[in-house]
């Protein structure tokens, strides 16, 4: 009986648990800005507004990676609304081209020249080819890309719309958004595509 | 005066010796291997020695002797928190509030706040130096070597008793999972998760105890690839960087939370610094 009690007394206060520790940490994520505002300052080509969020950014961060599924639905089918397939209907560059962009991990840091352009850096998380043997685990192995989807034209749109905004797919996932921030150009995405899809790509061999 | 003098000496001779042995060592490594990992390259000659000890013994002269325009020793005049002059386990209880500042500090604010105020150096003048190079060793480097290795096997606690400590915690969390910028990083992209990789670093989940106390516990550390001895305000102030924010200011609210919740999360580990670093 007293558990039974207990255990009622507990579902009842749940709900106003749950309110408390997100309210909580509205307020957190709020004050977290502020003081960020005041502890950094601008430097090279990255500026203060860089602290400034976007609703995807706003909600990862507020449910520390987790954000509740109504929201995440719905901020997933705006990015995915944001993304820009080749305008000549062309998915695949040069994949030596490619491989140079995902070994490259420079761009958009302060001290980074903002008239070089930027590299991927997707060795960082992926493992692409087995020439590559200092690759990170962040991200699940690419190894095989399009080889295992048959090269199908299917797989290559969503590949195109996943390195564009990955955000469309995966809410809070650390990949960046490489189309729709500009991260890359629509040469260097076509070049990158090309080192995931291209039959004589290391990447498929 | 006759013991700094001789403090510095035998600095000196040390780390000539060292500087030679580095050299001799890197231009073997360059010739018999073309492995990507500076830390097995140095883990091979030097085994776990570590160069840290010479920003220890010069920390040491630093702590104790009496310095600035003001000439007083630090050892005589600096609460780190334990009470005056006390180094045994400071590091291993901070960040905290100090009452006389008013504020949470880290090790590496809580030290210039000591020197401005007892020795009299000039503020601007200490965060110039704040990361040494070759011929221009920095003093606060030093000395957070020498008050860290004064920690050595203590276990972190933290005293999590003024609201403005709690405060700093809960903010430092807030902000590791902050994400912004070009890149929508946030601390949690990569120390989020247990066992990950960015190319062949090890990255430790900061959100959990085991990830927090092995990378708060051997920090500051002697960077291999740097040479020199670095803190935790340099470790985050690089992070950053490559997190694509603008740039993290020294001893800064945001740089102090973000410390204060990592020194949490690790709180059980026994400190085990200067660590040695790639």
């Amino acid at each position: 009986m007293h558990t039974i009690k207990h255990t009622l007394l507990l579902l009842a206060a749940l709900p106003l648990v749950a309110f408390a520790a997100d309210h909580a940490h509205v307020n957190r994520t709020t004050e977290a800005y502020k003081v960020m505002m005041a502890s950094f300052k601008a430097k090279g080509q990255a500026g203060m507004d860089r602290l400034k969020q976007d609703p995807t950014q706003k909600a990862c961060s507020k449910y520390s990676d987790n954000p509740p599924p109504k929201l995440k639905q719905a901020l997933l089918e705006a990015n995915q609304k944001t993304v820009k397939y080749p305008a000549d209907g062309k998915y695949l560059g040069d994949w030596k081209r490619g491989m140079a962009i995902a070994d490259d991990g420079k761009g958009l840091q302060y001290n980074d020249n903002p008239k070089d352009p930027s590299g991927g850096n997707c060795y960082a998380c992926h493992e692409l080819d087995k020439a590559h043997i200092a690759y990170g685990t962040i991200g699940p192995s690419l190894y095989h890309y399009g080889k295992n989807r048959a090269f199908s034209e299917a797989a290559m749109k969503l590949t195109w719309s996943m390195l564009y905004d990955m955000k469309g797919y995966s809410l809070c996932s650390p990949m960046p958004r490489f189309g729709a921030h500009h991260i890359l150009t629509q040469q260097q995405l076509k070049d990158v595509m090309a080192l995931l899809f291209d039959p004589d790509s290391p990447v498929n061999k | 005066m006759k013991t700094a003098t001789k403090h510095r000496a035998l600095w000196l001779l040390m780390l000539a010796v060292a500087a030679t042995g580095l050299a001799a060592s890197m231009a073997w490594a360059q010739s018999t291997t073309s492995s990507t990992d500076p830390m097995a390259e140095y883990n091979q000659m030097f085994g776990d020695d570590n160069p840290a000890v010479f920003w220890i013994t010069r920390g040491k002269g630093l702590w104790e002797d009496a310095r600035g325009p003001n000439k007083v020793s630090l050892a005589k005049t600096c609460d780190l928190g334990m009470g005056v002059g006390v180094v045994k386990g400071a590091y291993a209880h901070l960040p905290r509030y100090f009452a006389d500042t008013g504020k949470v500090q880290d090790l590496e604010t809580r030290l210039v706040t000591c020197m401005t105020t007892k020795q009299g150096f000039k503020r601007a003048a200490i965060l110039k130096h704040k990361y040494g190079e070759d011929n221009n060793k920095s003093d606060l480097e030093a000395l957070s070597a020498y008050i860290v290795d004064a920690s050595k096997g203590v276990p972190i606690s933290l005293p999590m008793k003024h609201p403005q400590e709690r405060r700093a915690y809960e903010i430092g969390k807030a902000i590791f999972y902050y994400h912004a910028g070009p890149h929508d990083f946030a601390c949690s992209s990569c120390h989020g998760q247990p066992g990950k990789r960015i190319r062949l670093g090890m990255l430790p989940d900061l959100a959990s105890a085991k990830g927090a106390r092995e990378a708060y516990t051997t920090w500051p550390a002697y960077r291999v690839s740097q040479g020199e001895l670095r803190t935790m305000e340099w470790r985050l102030h690089s992070c950053v960087r490559q997190q694509r924010l603008p740039e993290l200011k020294f001893g800064s609210q945001a740089a102090i939370d973000l410390t204060m919740f990592l020194a949490k999360n690790a709180e059980g580990g026994k400190m085990n610094a200067p660590g040695l670093k790639r």
